[in-house]
């Protein structure tokens, strides 16, 4: 059985539907990349599979979220909150904002173990000294005692990290983790995020909208647009055989080394926002294959090969074409 | 920080002195020779040049004003003209019931105004939320001379539980506290609902719900502990309003203090004294906020770092 | 018609706080203007055989110690807090709104020398310098108006200056200066327009609190002075009767806090309606 396993999610904030039927799984020990570009519903997914959707204003308006055979939508509130922290666990995009600027960062790790793991003082800060090693934090007891404002954005990430890792969480939903930090430091925290889920047999649902750390981390992949998934699969299959004409344009944008000056590529027009959706397929605007069928059709999410879905109107055409 | 402190207190030097140039200047703007405004009518030839030698009164005004200073500096304040002591021994006897009624309306203000603001932040738009703004409307739009009237014809007229003015008993205190105070609850609870709420929405509070915490904890644990800055950064720029309060109480309640000591000596023209309660409020005013800058600054440790 | 209709000044009509309050406030402002004629009596006539009496058909307020009307000195109180409070403030802001301007414009030593003077009185309660001013200048109208006037000097033109400094760096301010135009041309066509709205409604709300303040110098019997009627000094000379005549202080200090708090409302309905919430309120 999945560890996870979500099917026509739905969520609603006002009027509006952000996300319209989302659907994956995943399995302990992997690590499924959420891609799409802004504005494609990820963060809205991420905040509804930890149950804060209320906190922005929004509400899960269908579907259902399995963790571990426990249904997530509906849940009461105190459930939730012994899961949060403890076998689920957030990180989140701006490590910059998201730590509490008036406490030192150790005790923002302790809080994790005191309050899930019923751990003392002394073993919770010992716990965390721990994890900040693991984490390539040198001098962790040191560190331990700073304060937020002291330490580059690399750092704060993995304080984030080793708050998420501080309850012995079983699901790890990671929203851009590196997103908002330098080139340099961003394949690093990629690779601990990648070493944690081999070592520890945890499961990552990975965000992003870098086609580049999917290729270098993830075993699946979900393509997200305009709040409903086009493309689901291996990642292999997903390089090799992109299915979904969004899918196709995004890894074209992937710049190469050896290209050309001058020759980025990019998708022609914008990522809609809520209020405008197109009907039928929502990418049809953009999309260069579009027929009459696609203003008027939303297309199913159908398997088109082994673990390989597609919701698109033509992608059986290229599949086929591409055996 | 201790050189941060040191550094605004001198910094305060620049600004006291300002200030004693304007009060001053009070006896030498107010119509009349400035020897009559300071001294009895009837009085003899001999103790008025006695007062134009303590005083420098024939000399240049700027060295009047730096013979006034100096004076000041000693403890001389100059002489009552009504009453005929030393305007500094007044000083000395008012102070302690102003500072008594300050103090106690500053603290009343301050827990009740953050536990109520608190409270409307973690309710909110619940009736707590409402009542809570009803209150702070009333407390901060009702003139607190007539609040401390209605409050004397209601708690001391007619049902007799305290009394009605004077400093005999500590009884006394609760109703001046408490019409200073409420005016001081509003403002300090409308400032510490707001900030809590606007905190809220930061992306540090969606990590901590994100671990767990309930909602009532991170309001009251994490939420408040961000408030109170700017709770702190307002009541050290607003400290002049207990100044204020507390003069305009003291005279409704029939208080002995600075306050009351002023709006008389105004009447009667009085002007030693009029300087003298003018520049010591002043003081009181600037001290304040010194403080309050002082706590604010000790109480981030982003600005405690940049001190060092 | 259509233009009126979006405008901010009726969606604040619309609502029950702006169209009540600002009911209230012209009816007490009609009330000032047309005294003679609305109140019952005049306000100076004594009838000494009818002293401190309770509120009745005749004195639906009751009368004072000198058996004067309290609803007509209350009237006729109006006028003089109405007046001193809109003249003090109108020379507050028109003083502090040219300081401000300047200071924030021209910058350099101007700014700052201006600047350490404002936030010296900005520290200061309003009672407090008014105190001062008062006893530079003596008691009675006039020294009422100045005091309170200097009082609120500081506000305004920290306010200002604020929203000078907000706006002087856009664009089109730069570009206006790189085509030529002249300081007060850029200050007046360009900066005054935008930095005025926040100023003028701060203004409006700052008029409460110096009806508050003329209210608190006629208690200390420090502003207008007697026959010319007062609601501070009627509450005063209430506190003599406090207990056989409460209504000649409560009277007046209703008045007061009807009037004050239509204006507050009457204010935050407009700063809504605008959307200037964090452009007026430094504090």
């Amino acid at each position: 059985m999945a560890l996870l396993d979500v099917r026509d999610l739905s969520v609603s904030i006002g009027a509006l539907q952000p996300l319209d039927r989302i659907a994956f799984s995943l399995d302990k020990g992997s690590i499924l990349g959420l891609v799409g570009e802004s504005g494609s519903g990820k963060s809205l997914t991420a905040m509804a599979l930890m149950g804060l959707l209320p906190l922005i204003g929004g509400r899960v308006s269908g579907g259902s979220v399995r963790f571990d055979g426990t249904e997530l939508v509906g849940l009461a509130e105190e459930r939730y909150r012994a899961l949060r922290g403890h076998r689920i666990a957030l990180i989140t995009q701006n490590p910059m904002t998201s730590l509490d600027s008036m406490l030192r960062v150790g005790e923002q790790i302790d809080q994790v173990g005191l309050l899930h793991l019923g751990l003392s003082a002394a073993q919770a800060r010992a716990r965390s000294i721990e994890l900040l090693t693991q984490l390539r934090i040198p001098d962790a007891a040191t560190v331990h005692q700073q304060y937020p404002h002291q330490m580059s954005g690399g750092m704060k990430q993995r304080v984030v990290i080793a708050m998420a890792l501080a309850g012995d969480p079983e699901l790890i939903v990671a929203d851009e983790p590196t997103t908002a930090l330098d080139v340099t430091i961003q394949a690093q925290i990629i690779q601990i995020l990648v070493d944690l889920v081999r070592q520890r047999g945890l499961a990552l649902v990975l965000i992003t909208h870098d086609m580049g750390v999917v290729a270098q981390a993830c075993d699946q992949v979900v393509v997200l647009y305009a709040g409903r998934v086009c493309e689901g699969s291996s990642v292999e299959a997903i390089f090799a055989r992109p299915a979904h004409p969004y899918t196709q344009a995004l890894i074209a944008c992937i710049p190469r080394a050896g290209q050309a000056r001058g020759s980025l590529q990019g998708i022609a027009g914008m990522v809609p926002s809520v209020s405008n959706y197109a009907s039928g397929c929502r990418y049809h605007p953009r999309c260069a294959l579009a027929q009459a069928v696609c203003q008027t059709d939303v297309p199913p999410l159908r398997t088109v090969a082994e673990h390989h879905r597609v919701a698109c109107h033509f992608a059986m055409q290229d599949a086929a074409s591409h055996g | 920080m201790l050189n941060y402190a040191i550094k605004r207190l001198l910094l305060l030097v620049p600004v006291f002195l300002a200030v004693s140039v304007v009060i001053f200047m009070i006896i030498h703007l107010v119509p009349g020779d400035p020897i009559d405004n300071m001294i009895q009518i009837g009085s003899s030839p001999e103790q008025k040049a006695a007062l134009i030698a303590r005083y420098g009164l024939d000399q240049p005004l700027l060295l009047q004003y730096g013979v006034w200073l100096r004076n000041l500096l000693r403890g001389d304040l100059g002489d009552a003209m009504i009453l005929r002591r030393p305007v500094f021994q007044l000083i000395a006897e008012n102070l302690p019931h102003s500072l008594r009624l300050g103090g106690l309306a500053f603290l009343f203000s301050t827990v009740v105004g953050i536990a109520t603001g608190a409270l409307a932040a973690l309710f909110k738009d619940s009736w707590i939320d409402r009542s809570v703004m009803a209150l702070i409307l009333l407390g901060s739009t009702l003139p607190s001379f007539w609040l401390g009237l209605l409050m004397i014809m209601v708690f001391a007229v007619q049902l007799e539980w305290f009394p009605v003015s004077g400093a005999r008993s500590w009884t006394a205190l609760v109703l001046p506290v408490l019409t200073i105070g409420l005016h001081g609850v509003a403002l300090v609870a409308r400032v510490t609902r707001a900030a809590m709420l606007d905190i809220g929405r930061r992306d540090f509070v969606l990590m901590l719900h994100a671990k767990g915490l309930s909602h009532r904890r991170i309001q009251l644990q994490h939420v408040l502990r961000h408030a109170l800055l700017p709770v702190v950064t307002i009541l050290s720029l607003r400290i002049g309003w207990i100044v204020g309060g507390a003069v305009t109480i003291e005279f409704v309640f029939a208080r002995p203090g600075l306050g009351s000591l002023l709006i008389t000596s105004l009447a009667q023209r009085d002007y030693p004294v009029v300087q003298g309660c003018l520049l010591m409020l002043a003081m009181a005013v600037m001290l304040g906020t010194l403080l309050g800058d002082l706590v604010q600054a000790g109480m981030d440790p982003r600005v405690r770092d940049n001190l060092r | 018609m259509s233009a009126f209709a979006s405008s901010p000044l009726w969606r604040v009509l619309r609502t029950w706080r702006g169209g009540v309050s600002l009911a209230v406030l012209l009816a007490i402002a009609l009330a000032a203007i047309f005294a003679p004629w609305v109140a019952p009596y005049p306000y100076d006539i004594q009838n000494l055989s009818a002293t401190n009496k309770a509120p009745s058909l005749a004195h639906w307020l009751g009368t004072d110690e000198f058996g004067r009307d309290v609803l007509s000195r209350i009237i006729y109180g109006a006028r003089t807090s109405l007046t001193v409070a809109m003249a003090a403030i109108f020379g507050s802001v028109t003083l502090g709104m040219g300081l401000g301007a300047a200071a924030g414009y021209f910058g350099g030593l101007f700014d700052r020398i201006v600047t350490a003077i404002v936030d010296l009185t900005w520290s200061f309660p309003e009672v407090l310098i008014a105190l001062i001013f008062v006893a530079i200048l003596g008691a009675g109208l006039y020294s009422t108006m100045v005091a309170i006037s200097i009082a609120y000097l500081a506000q305004f033109a920290r306010l200002t200056r604020a929203q000078i400094m907000a706006i002087k760096s856009e664009t089109y301010v730069e570009a206006a200066a790189n085509l030529g135009s002249g300081h007060l041309h850029i200050l007046f066509r360009h900066l005054l327009p935008n930095a005025i709205t926040p100023v003028i409604v701060a203004g409006m709300l700052a008029i409460g609190d110096a009806i508050i303040l003329e209210a608190t110098l006629g208690f200390f019997g420090l502003g207008v002075q007697p026959p010319k009627p007062s609601w501070g000094a009627m509450m005063s000379s209430g506190t003599g009767q406090i207990f056989l005549a409460p209504w000649t202080i409560l009277g007046p200090g209703v008045a007061i806090a009807i009037a004050v708090v239509s204006i507050n409302l009457f204010g935050d309905a407009l700063i809504e309606a605008l959307d200037i919430r964090n452009r007026v309120r430094e504090v």
